[in-house]
């Protein structure tokens, strides 16, 4: 089979590919067009682009007038480059130790950590919000990060084990024999040859929790806490909504993830096609 | 400066005895081999004497002094890895020259250092190239020049030589023998391939199942093996082992080695008939079916014409031949 007589099949391929793009970005894209007209116009055609005649700014006018909106991406920010952060460091290292040493438990604990990825956090919710007021850190980015980092790490640790694991013994006793200690192994040997992996689980784990809104508005619903998710419900009402505003809320909250996303994005192909093409 | 000594040294991951007690002297500026078939337990013991994997029994002693609880880095000792292990993200100087600047050693000396050796091994234009950009041979000349700008008390070589293809395989061979001679210090090195033992070795410990079935030089394995596993293990082709009640001596097997059989179209002691025969120019190997003996392996120098399925009468050289008891010892 030549690659010419299987262009036919690249062309089903793509076709299909491309179909799924178009269904997945069409929601993203009516939420964007739509956030520049006017509401009249919102109504009256939901798919027609913004033209001179519908087009206004009146959703991103109220959203950077009303509520702080600024503060909320801070705090949306803040919460989600920090857990990642977290959850990054301690999956990794968990994952070094789980695929490197050789201790009693070793296998149960990581039992132990997987199961996390099947029992969602949100059923623990009760008993987090009575220690988040117990601990006195309900409305704080504390208790955001912290939840956000207990739900990240199963995955992460389920992930970056399997890929350390791959990472050559031979390498890390090298680094032994040369007197580099176990954190220096794991730092400047370790570490980058799982950089795609890495990449992967920050993915996964970041999108979440920019999406949540189930815990902001559980553990911090307080005014100078709000995240991006939580402070775009102040534009949906009971009664009324105000579509311009939630729209536009909504298209600037794409943005951040989205340059995130593409720092990653990189890495995660590799992640993904990894041992695919050599 | 350097001997190596085990006592009673034991393994065990769990409740498998990986290692069954072994006790070795490697002196002082010896060649060591270990060597034996795949899950024999010689990675393992070396891993040991590196501090790798700890010790379940047993004592490990380097310049007379317990080194048991020691860290690798603190044994005074470099290993050569099977898959080179290179740092990817250092250059080949900051490779070689990564062990001493952790250890604290100046500037200079380590720049003084790196350079002799890369002169030793012909490395010098590649210093400054990443592991990434060098050829399977290449990596392995640099892992062997990590290891020698230590100036360790002793050199652990895992299988340097697997991962190379045969011609680079017999160049790297030689390059190991003449440093060794060069630097006169202590290497031990883990083999499962008789060819690359017998080449370099001082001295061979044959392994087998976490024991050890013999030590000694290359032509005392060749010429007066300790039993049946030994005299199967090294020496190439293998062995032929024959039925000795048959034959009229005592139950037991007789070794005898491909080069020690004659063969001859008119007469000899066992009548037998040809199945193969490989042709290697200055050697020719026939294989020879007998009744009683199953496959026997006649090596002959220079060509011969043997035709497959002809009859042909093998001979035993009496005086190279060895005699082994039922339980494979020799008698």
């Amino acid at each position: 089979m030549s690659a010419r007589t299987s262009l036919g099949r690249t062309i089903a391929a793509h076709a299909v590919l491309l179909t799924y793009t178009l269904i997945a970005l069409f929601p993203v894209f009516v939420i964007v067009i739509n956030s520049f007209k006017s509401r009249k116009a919102i109504f009256a055609d939901p798919l027609a682009l913004p033209m001179p005649a519908n087009f206004d700014l009146v959703g991103y006018q109220t959203v950077l007038k009303q509520g702080d909106f600024l503060l909320y991406f801070q705090n949306s920010l803040i919460v989600t480059v920090a857990s990642l952060f977290f959850v990054l460091l301690f999956g990794a290292m968990a994952a070094f130790a789980l695929s490197e040493y050789r201790f009693k438990g070793n296998t149960l604990m990581g039992l132990y950590l997987a199961l996390g990825i099947m029992i969602p956090i949100r059923l623990g919710t009760v008993a987090i919000l009575e220690i988040m007021v117990a601990t006195g850190l309900v409305n704080t980015l504390t208790a955001l990060i912290l939840v956000y980092t207990a739900q990240g790490l199963p995955l992460a640790i389920f992930i970056l084990s399997e890929f350390m694991k791959s990472v050559s013994k031979d390498l890390k006793d090298a680094g032994r024999i040369d007197g580099l200690s176990e954190y220096r192994i794991f730092f400047t040997l370790v570490l980058p040859l799982v950089r795609p992996a890495m990449a992967t689980v920050a993915v996964f784990t970041m999108i979440p929790i920019w999406n949540d809104l189930w815990f902001p508005l559980i553990l911090a619903p307080a005014e100078q806490t709000k995240t991006v998710t939580l402070g775009a419900q102040v534009f949906i009402g009971q009664f009324v909504t105000n579509w311009n505003a939630v729209l536009a809320a909504l298209s600037l909250a794409i943005v951040p993830v989205l340059v995130l996303y593409l720092i990653f994005s990189r890495q995660l192909i590799r992640g993904i096609t990894a041992g695919a093409v050599k | 400066m350097g001997a190596l000594e085990l006592k009673g040294v034991t393994k065990s991951f769990g409740k498998t005895d990986v290692i069954k007690g072994v006790d070795l002297i490697v002196n002082d500026g010896e060649f060591c081999v270990f060597v034996g078939p795949s899950g024999c337990g010689k990675s393992t013991l070396l891993r040991m004497i590196a501090g790798l994997e700890d010790t379940t029994g047993g004592d490990i002693l380097l310049d007379g002094k317990r080194m048991n609880d020691v860290a690798p880095a603190k044994r005074e000792l470099a290993m050569v890895f099977q898959t080179y292990a290179l740092y990817p993200h250092l250059t080949v100087r900051d490779n070689m020259g990564l062990a001493l600047k952790q250890a604290g050693v100046s500037r200079a000396e380590i720049r003084a250092a790196t350079d002799k050796a890369a002169a030793m091994l012909a490395l010098e234009p590649l210093m400054e190239r990443r592991p990434a950009e060098l050829s399977g041979g290449q990596r392995q000349r640099v892992a062997i020049g990590r290891a020698i700008v230590r100036t360790p008390k002793l050199f652990l070589f895992d299988e340097p030589l697997s991962n190379l293809d045969a011609a680079l395989r017999v160049a790297t061979r030689i390059e190991i023998a003449k440093l060794h001679r060069e630097l006169k210090a202590t290497m031990i090195y883990v083999t499962h391939d008789q060819v690359e033992a017998m080449t370099l070795a001082d001295r061979i410990v044959v392994l087998r199942a976490g024991k050890v079935e013999q030590v000694g030089s290359p032509m005392e394995l060749y010429n007066n093996p300790a039993n049946t596993f030994v005299a199967g293990f090294i020496g190439s082709p293998q062995m032929n082992f024959l039925d000795a009640a048959s034959m009229g001596y005592p139950p037991g097997r007789i070794g005898i080695r491909p080069e020690h059989l004659t063969i001859s179209r008119e007469s000899g002691d066992l009548k037998a008939e040809v199945s193969h025969v490989e042709k290697l120019g200055g050697e020719t190997l026939v294989y020879a079916c007998h009744p009683d003996h199953g496959l026997l392996t006649v090596r002959l120098f220079g060509e011969h014409d043997f035709a497959v399925s002809e009859t042909v009468y093998l001979t035993l050289q009496r005086d190279r031949m060895f005699q082994f008891d039922p339980a494979g010892k020799r008698r």
